[in-house]
């Protein structure tokens, strides 16, 4: 028991650190917008609820993100997954919509699986020419244009409205969190997610079908990036070109800041979840102090070099 | 001697598998094309080539010691932003200032002609070579995994980009972007040598596109010695096994710091033509990032294992080659602009996949997980 505590406060340092600079991200801002404007709406409910129902696109894509960060693996198709889903299912529309929309998802995600754990074609750029297919067929689709067709009233219910007060979005996020977290601690899939990360031939040699398991990650991926895009559909109303781009880095992000190790094998979701409430929160800070891009960019690279030089380093080589 | 030469073609596979696929698809090309086999349609080639073969070259360095560079298109606009102030060649110089919150920083002025461009050009350069170096740094010292570490470094490196050109703009002297862009006869006319290119002697080599001349000058002047020298075999010897790099004394921290400032420095290359190009400095974050994934299919298509050990960037020049060639057929096939992006990206996926292959023949399903 204690060394698993002990293996457990490894992991959870980056999740304390994290949330710290939440804090210190909080602060600092309600300082200067008391300062500016003389009003601190940082820390009024409707507005932090306001952007966690933005910071659930993030939140869904990052969870899908970090199934496949965890064994090892990266899936760069996330931004075209997630356009061709909202498109897809925006222009199927009805009440197959957001099926339609979830299994252009899966299909990606099992193209993707076959291609790394079948193929063995690394992943950084199997799924990079996945992405530039699913863009070509978007494209051919669409012509081009952003597409005329709107988003469902079940879609637009999902993402826009909001229940008790509370955005619906948020719902859906947390329901994916459980999900998740039910999964990576407490079944046998999870289990063999974090073993193939820490050594792949360890796992197979254990029994473990590591093929299966890379081509469920990638489906888990793949399904996550198309609910978001299904979500932010709903959200604006409609799909558009490039809608997943804003997605792909930040989900990485995201998931690294949040303790996963990059290589795998290491994290947990809790992490991820810090991670995304951290950079959406650094993202509205910056846009209340007007920010321009320039500013933004620099302190976001900065932010996540920061973050890892504090519990992120790896281990010296020496052997 | 033939054994010999089986052995060595057969330890590059890669490499020459882009070369024969570049060559054939080329000659179909020029084939295909109404001016096929002319000077023209190899310095319009050339000139689309140029900078993405800089960027594969950029890539592999790194991805030869078993990192990634996710920065190297960033590194690419910045430099292009910086040239697009530094190279305007203005007869009296060019005024440089800082607005920077709110402040208004004069920073004298730049000088002009021709001394003042060949300044700018070696800044340029410095430049990409030190946002390699800071990747170096951070990735080394550290100790953050470089595809992280690179993915905010790039983001810095943009946002430097942004701040130096919030809108596309600049300009670059017309006479360096004739000079660089053209032919080697346009060059020698511009900058007055060889009788301005009329000498007869000159004549058999006037056809050639300046792009090309610069692409095979860097490999053999900057590539080919560093993959010669003790901290390039590093670089490889990190690649392969790093553990035992460093338990045989090789200076694996240089190694890996060298990697990414040879990197940069080529990215400096490819943002400096880029610019000369287009005569303009433009922080397209698209762009950048287009680039940075196309640098990645064209190490991988030239050749070069992305776990790192064995490749060459001569391979992913060939490998960028590739991948610029194929966009070319587009314009003379008539496929419709709409599918080309799907062509692109089935292209890919079935190089990619019929490169692996192979794993349907391995006996011991062990020998996968390397």
């Amino acid at each position: 028991m204690s060394s698993a505590s002990l293996s457990l406060s490894r992991d959870d340092r980056p999740i304390l650190i994290a949330a710290l600079f939440i804090l210190v991200i909080l602060v600092a801002g309600t300082i200067y917008t008391f300062a500016r404007f003389g009003s601190a709406p940082l820390l009024s409910p409707t507005y932090l609820l306001q952007q966690l129902q933005i910071g659930a696109f993030l939140g869904i894509v990052a969870a899908g993100m970090m199934m496949v960060i965890l064994i090892a693996q990266i899936d760069l198709s996330v931004p075209w997954t997630l356009a061709a889903a909202a498109m897809m299912a925006t222009s199927i529309g009805g009440p197959l919509a957001i099926p339609v929309g979830l299994g252009v998802g899966l299909l990606v995600g099992l193209v993707n699986g076959i291609g790394v754990a079948y193929l063995r074609v690394p992943s950084m750029i199997f799924t990079l020419g996945v992405n530039a297919v699913m863009r070509g067929l978007m494209v051919a689709h669409t012509g081009g244009y952003a597409p005329q067709t709107g988003a469902t009233d079940l879609m637009r219910m999902l993402a826009g409205d909001r229940t008790l007060g509370i955005p619906n979005a948020l719902f859906v996020w947390i329901a994916v969190s459980v999900l998740v977290t039910i999964v990576l601690q407490r079944t046998t899939l999870g289990r063999y997610v974090y073993a193939i990360g820490n050594k792949e031939a360890a796992a197979y040699l254990a029994g473990v079908d590591t093929r299966r398991i890379t081509v469920i990650c990638f489906v888990l991926c793949g399904l996550a990036a198309a609910l978001a895009g299904v979500l932010l559909a709903g959200y604006s109303t409609k799909a558009y070109q490039g809608m997943g781009d804003a997605y792909l880095l930040p989900s990485i992000a995201a998931v690294v800041i949040g303790g996963t190790n990059i290589l795998g094998g290491r994290g947990r979701y809790l992490g991820t979840l810090i991670g995304v409430v951290l950079i959406v929160l650094l993202n509205s800070v910056l846009s209340i102090m007007d920010m321009p891009e320039a500013g933004r960019q620099v302190i976001y690279g900065l932010v996540i070099i920061f973050m890892l030089l504090v519990y992120g380093r790896g281990e010296r080589v020496t052997s | 001697m033939l054994d010999d030469v089986a052995i060595r073609i057969r330890q590059n596979i890669g490499i020459v598998t882009a070369v024969l696929l570049f060559s054939i698809l080329y000659l179909l090309y020029n084939l295909a094309h109404p001016k096929g086999f002319s000077s023209a349609v190899l310095v319009q080639n050339g000139d689309e080539i140029f900078a993405l073969a800089m960027l594969a070259m950029a890539q592999t360095v790194p991805v030869l010691a078993s990192g990634l560079d996710l920065s190297v298109g960033a590194v690419m606009t910045m430099v292009g932003c910086f040239a697009s102030y530094l190279l305007t060649g203005a007869a009296g110089g060019t005024a440089l200032h800082l607005d920077i919150f709110g402040l208004h920083l004069g920073l004298g002025t730049f000088p002009g002609g021709v001394s003042g461009i060949l300044l700018g050009i070696v800044i340029c350069l410095a430049i990409g070579a030190l946002a390699g170096f800071v990747n170096g740094c951070v990735v080394v010292y550290g100790r953050i995994q470089p595809i992280i570490a690179t993915l905010a470094t790039g983001a810095v490196y943009i946002g430097i980009a942004l701040f130096l050109r919030p809108t596309p703009g600049g300009k670059i002297d017309e006479d360096l972007n004739w000079a660089l862009t053209n032919s080697l006869g346009d060059f020698a006319a511009t900058v007055h040598i060889f009788d301005d290119g009329a000498a007869p002697w000159f004549a058999p080599v006037a056809w050639i596109p300046v792009p090309f001349v610069l692409l095979v000058l860097i490999a053999l002047l900057v590539w080919v010695p560093f993959r010669r020298s003790v901290l390039g075999r590093a670089v490889y010897a990190v690649g392969s096994a790093e553990g035992a790099a460093y338990m045989s004394g090789l200076p694996i921290e240089r190694a890996k710091i060298a990697a990414f400032t040879l990197a940069g420095f080529f990215a400096g290359c490819g943002g400096l033509f880029l610019a000369i190009q287009t005569s303009s400095g433009n922080a397209d974050i698209p762009q950048a990032g287009a680039y940075t994934l196309n640098s990645i299919a064209s190490v991988v298509i030239g050749g070069t294992s992305l776990l790192g050990g064995t490749g060459s960037a001569i391979g992913s020049i060939f490998g960028a080659m590739v991948l610029r060639v194929i966009s070319f057929f587009f314009r003379i096939f008539d496929i419709a602009p709409l599918l080309q992006p799907l062509f692109e990206g089935l292209i890919l996926l079935a190089a990619v996949s019929i490169g692996a292959l192979g794993v349907l023949r391995v006996k011991n399903t062990l020998e996968l997980f390397r």
